[in-house]
């Protein structure tokens, strides 16, 4: 029997992703063994072409990490659905935006502005702007071209499954490549459509060994500008942590080693809006019936949008701040 | 044509929606522009449900709760009032004008009150306009014009 075809593809990501893949350590070699990797840009040489060859449905399954916020990463998005039996949506970025999704707290010609031409470091007299189409004597030349907005993966072709996380676990992704490798194996049905694989449907305090009490808070503080207290919860001693509004699967890494949870994880099951969720959370909590002291309070918390939303903005009710 | 505001209400079961109620029974004249939704609670409103207004074409949203010290549930108007404004916060960093959002209280016999506040609020957000979300939805077909342009 023929091998089932994988393939990875990144598009607007870090990489990190394709770390944690290579994380997975000696399960590498049995994924390879298993399966006959058809493309991987990351890793092994193939070009687009060579996944335009293959058959409407060739490849078994698609781990598609990175959010959609070029053309060329929206062709290669529909490209890889089209060719793929099983599409899913590889780490936050692809299902939620991450990262690369706070460019909508800004427009595109905010950002081009500032690269090409404010920023500190750059001369650019003529101010010069990098062009999607330039015609030399041997022809037109084409880049894809950026968008204003950035989206998620599920916002802009159908996705099978979900694995959350910036990066997934690696132990995670191992559980995920077995679980796949036996349904492939004994012929076992797939899960439900939209499943999240390799993730709780809890919050990620349920998976937090730390001690929680009473949560009163009369201050927020930034994780160097306090004595920690190895033991307590991290949003009791007044740190903005986004474990209750995050998913679990982690094994709550960060708040063991004394750093607020950050979200990476998205939203737990049924809940829309992370950022939302956790201002209704620490809203609660907020030690005070003045409405200027609570005003002060809220007003102490960061970039509450950047903090509440590092990770979900596109994929939230807004997604985008207005211009 | 003037602009007609929509508006959502979120109203508290105990207080502000029986003082609605009255205002009604009273026959008391105020603007159609709001659209009541009857929670059991201030305390109910989840930053989210006034997001998720906006996003789904209100272009302004008024929560109606009990008067502090007067919850049915004794604290939740108390977690209302520091929600609110953090969700307003949110919304300006997300480019809404937080006037867009509105808190107050009112209780089961204010059925005057009620009118004042829909009547205030509806000219308010009047004045401020419609609320269009800009690059919201994610229209396919354009796209997909933009790349068989590009890869003529």
């Amino acid at each position: 029997m023929a091998k089932p075809k994988l393939a990875l593809y990144w598009a607007a990501s870090c990489g990190g992703c394709e770390i944690a893949v290579l994380d997975t350590e000696l399960e590498i070699l049995k994924i390879a063994d298993f399966f006959d990797i058809v493309f991987w840009p990351c890793a092994m040489d193939f070009k687009y072409d060579d996944v335009r060859a293959l058959a409407d449905g060739e490849i078994t399954l698609t781990l598609f990490n990175g959010a959609i916020r070029s053309s060329e990463n929206y062709e290669i998005a529909k490209l890889l659905r089209q060719k793929s039996v099983v599409l899913c949506a590889f780490g936050s970025c692809a299902s939620d935006g991450c990262i690369p999704g706070l460019a909508n707290l800004t427009t595109l010609e905010a950002i081009q502005r500032y690269v090409y031409e404010d920023s500190p470091s750059t001369v650019n007299l003529e101010k010069i702007r990098p062009q999607t189409e330039w015609t030399v004597p041997a022809g037109t030349l084409r880049l894809p071209r950026l968008w204003n907005t950035v989206r998620t993966l599920p916002q802009v072709v159908d996705v099978d499954y979900i694995i959350p996380g910036c990066p997934p676990q690696p132990d995670r992704i191992k559980e995920v490549v077995a679980a796949v490798m036996d349904i492939l194996k004994n012929d076992k049905p797939l899960p439900p459509k939209g499943t999240v694989l390799g993730a709780d449907v809890r919050a990620c305090c349920e998976e937090c060994p730390r001690k929680r009490d009473v949560k009163k808070l009369k201050k927020f503080v930034r994780p160097h500008e306090i004595v920690q207290d190895p033991e307590i919860c991290l949003l009791e001693q007044g740190m903005v942590c986004m474990g209750p509004a995050t998913r679990a699967g982690c094994g709550a890494k960060c708040v063991q080693a004394g750093v607020p949870c950050r979200g990476c994880y998205g939203p737990p099951a049924n809940v829309r809006d992370q950022g939302a969720k956790m201002a209704s959370a620490i809203a609660g909590v907020i030690d005070s019936d003045d409405p200027a002291e609570v005003q002060a309070l809220i007003d102490s918390i960061p970039d509450s949008v950047g903090t509440f939303y590092r990770f979900t903005l596109p994929s939230s009710t807004l997604r985008r701040r207005q211009p | 044509m003037s602009f007609e505001p929509k508006l959502v209400g979120f109203l508290c079961n105990w207080c502000s929606y029986t003082g609605a109620d009255l205002a009604g029974t009273a026959r008391m004249k105020y603007p159609p522009n709001l659209r009541v939704i009857r929670v059991m609670c201030s305390g109910r409103v989840d930053p989210n449900f006034v997001l998720e207004a906006l996003a789904r074409g209100a272009d302004g949203v008024l929560v109606l709760g009990c008067h502090p010290g007067d919850c049915h549930y004794s604290e939740g108007n108390y977690k209302c009032q520091r929600r609110v404004p953090l969700t307003k916060k949110l919304a300006e960093q997300m480019g809404i004008d937080p006037r867009r959002i509105r808190l107050e209280w009112v209780s089961a016999s204010e059925g005057a009150r009620f009118t004042q506040v829909v009547t205030e609020f509806t000219e308010q957000v009047r004045a401020l306009g419609p609320l269009h979300l800009a690059d919201w939805t994610f229209d396919s077909t354009s796209a997909d014009a933009q790349l068989a342009h590009e890869s003529r």
